[in-house]
């Protein structure tokens, strides 16, 4: 019996091991999914945490839900992979064999990079909304927090879900104009990036929508420390910003394990093959989702279409077949923008978003780059379609794996 | 996009970044340095020549790289190239601006 290991039950590990179920089957075939965790997060839902949108419920289920059965999950810390053996070694000391190893162990928020960022101000006046805890101790700080400087900051990309801090921002306007304190509150919005966005159109859309809403923008920010005295950002450069709540999202790093096993580059992502998704290493190793250093954006919907892309693939390489060279880098991502209205982006490796309808081309019922209460419902949509839907592997009618030009405005 | 620099059409992009290495000189960094008030020294030299060998060795740069380089720490780079340095430092080298990732 050959071996299959899914290193992460996250949300591209989940879904791969629901594709592969139904084509490497007993008895030629066994899967394996490995994961510490007891619980399944939407990520996506801990954006709206702070702001009282959704409460725990609604974004933590079980993690065995999701496996699919005939699948074995294996629970259990990994000490690290030896990938010139085929082996993974586990903390308790088992060890597993495998053919074709997946790498889906995603990435995560490390506050310690920066000096300060994890002092003794840390959940009490500096929060992260990238993690479970995080949002939960924002939003009971914010819950009777009477106002004053609120910065949103980003360390350094890549980040997951590079839009989520603005969308932060976004959120936070409209938050504070319901509970009648806008005027006591002076929202800034940091980035290292030269300006809002890392893609020109979506960036003019983006910055347009920050003044509208009186969100001040300090660009070409790279933070050095947090004074946890002064509390201050200060940049390389000396210059500080004061805050009275700092939300920051600090660097993000793959996983440790992957830096144990030799398989990371700095931030301990893996060197992956962008349009196969092959590791460029091992050729048994594949990688999807925010594990991998592919120049795509580290999302949910990134991963869902790897995920088609990878399945195939892999058929391919187990019958010795040459890999297609397919994936295009395609993301589609909403954005809040507060007061029950969003907006939707659809780009990939060589297109950047542009305005246009999507899915049907000339109809919609989105509106790409542009505010509309379609697209906040589409957002919120998206939680049952994530848990029910997406997971498991299914097709999304109508989107598919690869960016479509159609309906896109592209000068 | 052309622009005349030290005397010299060169092909550059909507930003002012060349296009094409071959026509960099270092005529053409002083000019540039200059529209960005900067003086080089022989330590801005020694930066903007690791910039182009990690270039040419199709390296992606970023400031963290930079910073654990052992070339020069983050904050010295900012001192030689104050406000955004690894965006200046690549237009003075004449590389392209490092894709700030998506």
């Amino acid at each position: 019996m050959k071996h299959l290991v899914i290193l992460g039950a996250g949300t591209a590990g989940t879904m791969m091991a629901n594709h592969l179920n139904h084509h490497l089957k007993k008895p030629e075939w066994q899967i394996s999914i490995v994961d510490e965790r007891e619980e399944h997060h939407y990520q996506p839902g801990y954006l709206f945490l702070p702001f009282d949108i959704y409460t725990p419920e609604d974004i933590v289920k079980h993690i065995e839900e999701f496996v699919p059965k005939g699948v074995c999950l294996v629970k259990g810390q990994i000490n690290k992979v030896l990938p010139k053996e085929n082996k993974v070694k586990m903390a308790d000391g088992n060890e597993l064999n495998y053919d074709v190893l997946i790498v889906a162990t995603g990435a995560k928020i490390a506050p310690e990079e920066i000096e300060g960022m994890k002092g003794g101000e840390w959940q009490k006046s500096v929060f992260d909304f990238y993690t479970f805890e995080g949002a939960l101790a924002l939003r009971n700080k914010l819950r009777d927090w009477e106002g004053g400087n609120l910065v949103v900051h980003i360390t350094e990309m890549p980040i997951k879900c590079p839009v989520a801090p603005l969308e932060f921002a976004f959120l936070a306007d409209s938050y504070f104009k319901h509970k009648h304190m806008r005027d006591k509150v002076e929202i800034t919005y940091v980035t290292p990036l030269s300006g809002a966005f890392t893609k020109p159109k979506a960036t003019e859309a983006l910055e347009h929508l920050l003044h509208e809403k009186h969100i001040n923008i300090e660009s070409d920010f790279a933070i050095e420390h947090v004074d946890n005295e002064t509390k201050e950002i200060v940049d390389y450069g000396g210059k500080a910003i004061p805050f009275d709540i700092l939300v920051t999202v600090p660097t993000n790093k793959g996983d440790e394990v992957m830096a144990r096993s030799g398989m990371g580059d700095d931030l301990n992502y893996v060197p992956t093959h962008k349009a196969t998704l092959q590791s460029k290493e091992y050729a048994n190793v594949f990688v999807l989702g925010d594990a991998s250093n592919i120049p795509a954006s580290k999302a949910g919907s990134v991963a869902h279409f790897e995920a088609e892309i990878l399945t195939e693939n892999i058929l391919r390489f187990v019958k010795g077949e040459p890999l297609k060279e397919e994936f295009d880098g395609h993301a589609n991502c909403f954005i809040e923008t507060g007061n029950g209205k969003a907006l939707l982006i659809d780009f990939n490796y060589t297109h950047e978003p542009v305005e246009g309808t999507f899915p049907f081309a000339g109809v919609g019922p989105l509106r790409l780059l542009k505010e509309s209460r379609m697209n906040h419902l589409g957002k919120l949509a998206f939680r049952w379609i994530y848990w029910n839907v997406l997971l498991k592997g299914t097709h999304i009618p109508f989107v598919s794996a690869t960016m479509s030009e159609a309906g896109k405005k592209y000068n | 996009m052309e622009k005349t620099i030290a005397g010299k059409t060169i092909a550059v992009n909507e930003e002012g970044y060349l296009t094409d290495f071959k026509q960099w000189d270092k005529s053409i960094a002083d000019v540039l340095a200059a529209e960005a008030e900067i003086n080089l020294s022989p330590r801005h030299w020694e930066i903007l020549g690791y910039l182009q060998n990690e270039y040419k060795n199709e390296v992606p740069l970023s400031i963290r790289k930079i910073g654990k380089s052992g070339v020069v720490d983050i904050k010295e780079f900012y001192q030689l190239f104050p406000k955004a340095p690894l965006k200046t430092a690549t237009k003075i080298a004449g590389i392209p601006k490092p894709a700030s990732c998506i």
